[in-house]
């Protein structure tokens, strides 16, 4: 995503001067989130349940490599066709030579942000291949030429009347027409005729199973099947972390995926790709991009255990109020801001910055990825390694000293005191990153300390 | 060194510590009438459970409820007084025109309606996603509780496509209001057959 040189903060400044927008994109998401807790509270043993999966999740983690190498020769022997991606611009080679060699040159693609995260449909596109993404919420920011801005809900970001126009402009619908139900008929329609049509599809995977060698796609509205079943050939694209070992375990997941998501009790369709159709070719690629190294890096590797589920965005006040644009990366939010820095530490060295902390996303987790805590530790990384913006590297160093030395942490409360009291204007000015968008506090009377010693007769 | 290896050496020099799996989750959510509670919860997602007792009652109930639909075809032998012959074996575009798809599912799960159908009761794996409608018949005694007991019946079961169906197609892409009948089905009727 081209955003020039503007970092979260500019960016949500940008989403932020539509207040009323912001509410309402605050609001939209909280619903989510809420019917998130009333699904997960139908389940008595929800917690359990997370407990099940993180586990299982740090189970592969640890075997990942054998499991990789079981699962690739299941697959081989139920007839897919196995590839292996170092990274994204391998992935897309690899794409686009099997549509070459069949001499496709218009596709179907369902949701998968694995090729979001690869710029797969640019890739495609420059090539001269022709790309329709079915998923609806996709398909209206391809046509608006946006990417998606949340990983479960894509144009969560648009009003029905801006989606209205951009149907009227593309799929001729009545302008002013705004109806959901309507203009969901109208795409219906031109979708159907892409569907029919188009000799190749592309998948995104959910799970895949160590075990089987089959692998498994989630949807709401059938789209991803109507591609498959109707296609000489199947593409699906997968991160090498979504090996689970057993298909039993898909019990869990499916458990927790759809209700961690929108609070549905499961998707409406979880198909299971075993073999290919007679006569139909099926290839899997499995992509890397940065997967191993973030496996190497103990304090972060957590993250790989992501379902994407999108429940940590929907929670996360921050994100509900700058967007998901305002992240820059494919995946955004919390999961999203853990997992950028990874891939390149200086171009997303603001987005671990993009959170308050308040922990709400680890709590939300269906596999208790321990999110927040992961956020603070690239703060350090981040500052460490000297790609922080300088106003919050200063701000870090100098809570860093404070801190970390008693007798300056106690002259320093005491100044503060001082100069809170007394000229109040040094700190509540525009110089001063933490008062944007703040009050100020009182300044306590005494310091903790000082009250301490009173009350303990020290 | 290919991507391949490079990827799968890369994996084996950062991947920690073996850890084991863990114990299945002891005593899942059961519900003392699973039945009543499938329809329920199939009817909030949009789908209409329809209780019968034989398949003629089920022959009835499409010539009554779905008079108007054309194209009718199923993959139930037992249906075949009231539906569309030698339709199998077809290139899969050719179904797109077919209003209602009768099919049978190897069983149910109470918690979220989910109906376990895989390639050989739909013939053609398109089947139950081209359709219009969807018709799915299911015994009353194979609709379980829970996901945990669902994939019990499955672990071990040869098939080159399943799939999990809950409810009609839907989308809320457009904010958030929910519309049945994305690309699949508008409509969906469960048909569970009383114990004989
Ligand atoms: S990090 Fe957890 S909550 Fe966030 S998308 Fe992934 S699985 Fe869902």
């Amino acid at each position: 995503m081209n955003t020039g040189t503007k970092d979260h903060a500019g960016l949500a400044d940008i989403f932020n001067e539509d207040e009323a927008r912001v509410d309402w994109h605050d609001e939209t998401l909280w619903f989510v989130r809420a019917k998130r807790d009333k699904a997960a509270h139908t389940l008595p043993e929800w917690e359990a349940l997370r407990e099940n999966a993180s586990q299982i999740k740090d189970n592969v983690l640890s075997n990942l490599h054998d499991y990789l190498l079981q699962f690739e020769a299941k697959a081989q022997q139920n007839g897919i066709t196995v590839h292996w991606a170092a990274d994204a611009e391998e992935h897309n080679q690899i794409v686009h030579s099997i549509l070459k060699a069949k001499g496709v040159t218009r596709i179907v693609k369902s949701k998968s942000m694995l090729t979001e995260e690869c710029h797969l449909n640019e890739h495609l596109q420059k090539s001269g291949i022709e790309v329709i993404d079915t998923d609806l919420g996709e398909r209206i920011v391809q046509l608006a030429e946006e990417p998606p801005s949340h990983i479960v809900l894509p144009c969560i970001h648009k009003k029905k009347e801006e989606i209205g126009e951009l149907f009227h402009e593309h799929l001729g619908t009545p302008k002013g027409e705004s109806d959901p139900q309507f203009l969901t008929a109208a795409a219906r329609v031109h979708l159907r005729e892409k569907f029919l049509t188009r000799k190749a599809a592309i998948t995104g995977v959910n799970f895949a199973i160590a075990e089987t060698g089959e692998f498994v796609v989630c949807t709401n509205e059938g789209n991803a099947d109507m591609g498959a079943h109707l296609s000489e050939v199947h593409i699906a694209c997968m991160g090498i972390e979504k090996i689970i070992p057993k298909r039993k375990h898909l019990s869990v997941f499916l458990r927790l995926l759809a209700r961690s998501a929108t609070g549905q009790p499961i998707t409406t369709y979880s198909s299971h790709f075993n073999k290919p159709r007679a006569g139909q070719e099926m290839h899997l690629v499995l992509v890397d991009n940065g997967r191993t190294k973030q496996l190497g890096r103990a304090d972060f590797r957590n993250s790989l255990k992501c379902i994407r589920c999108g429940a940590c965005m929907n929670t996360c006040p921050v994100y509900r109020r700058s967007g998901g644009h305002s992240y820059h990366t494919a995946i955004a939010g919390p999961i999203g801001s853990i997992l950028a820095p990874n891939l390149d530490m200086k171009e997303y060295a603001d987005l671990p910055f993009a959170s308050t902390l308040c922990g709400s996303c680890t709590n939300v987790c269906p596999v208790k990825i321990n999110i927040h805590e992961q956020l603070y530790k690239w703060r350090q990384v981040i500052v460490k390694e000297g790609y922080a913006d300088t106003k919050k590297a200063v701000a870090m160093k100098a809570m860093d000293f404070t801190l970390s030395s008693p007798f300056v942490y106690k002259t320093a409360g005491k100044a503060g005191r001082w100069v809170m009291k007394n000229i109040p204007f040094l700190v509540n000015n525009k110089l001063n990153a933490w008062y944007k968008q703040r009050d100020m506090p009182e300044p306590p009377k005494q310091s903790f300390s000082e009250w301490y010693k009173k009350n303990n007769n020290e | 060194m290919n991507s391949r290896a490079e990827i799968l050496s890369r994996i084996k020099e950062n991947q920690p510590e073996l850890t084991s799996l863990p114990a299945e989750l002891t005593a899942p959510l059961q519900y003392a009438d699973p039945v009543a509670m499938f329809s329920t919860v199939l009817g909030n997602i949009g789908g209409t459970a329809v209780p019968v007792s034989s398949y003629e009652e089920i022959q009835d109930y499409i010539k009554t409820h779905f008079a108007d639909q054309k194209r009718i075809i199923s993959t139930l032998p037992e249906l075949s007084g009231v539906t569309e012959a030698g339709w199998e074996g077809q290139d899969p575009h050719s179904y797109e025109d077919i209003d209602i798809a009768l099919i049978k599912a190897h069983f149910g799960v109470a918690e979220n309606a989910a109906l376990w159908v895989t390639e050989e009761l739909m013939q053609q794996r398109v089947i139950p996603f081209i359709c219009q409608q969807l018709a799915v018949v299911v015994q009353q005694k194979e609709i379980y509780s829970n996901m945990h007991e669902a994939y019990g019946q499955v672990a071990d079961a040869v098939y080159g496509f399943g799939t999990f169906i809950a409810g009609p197609s839907k989308t809320a892409d457009i904010e958030q209001s929910l519309v049945l009948g994305a690309h699949g089905p508008k409509k969906m009727t469960v048909f569970i057959m009383a114990d004989s």
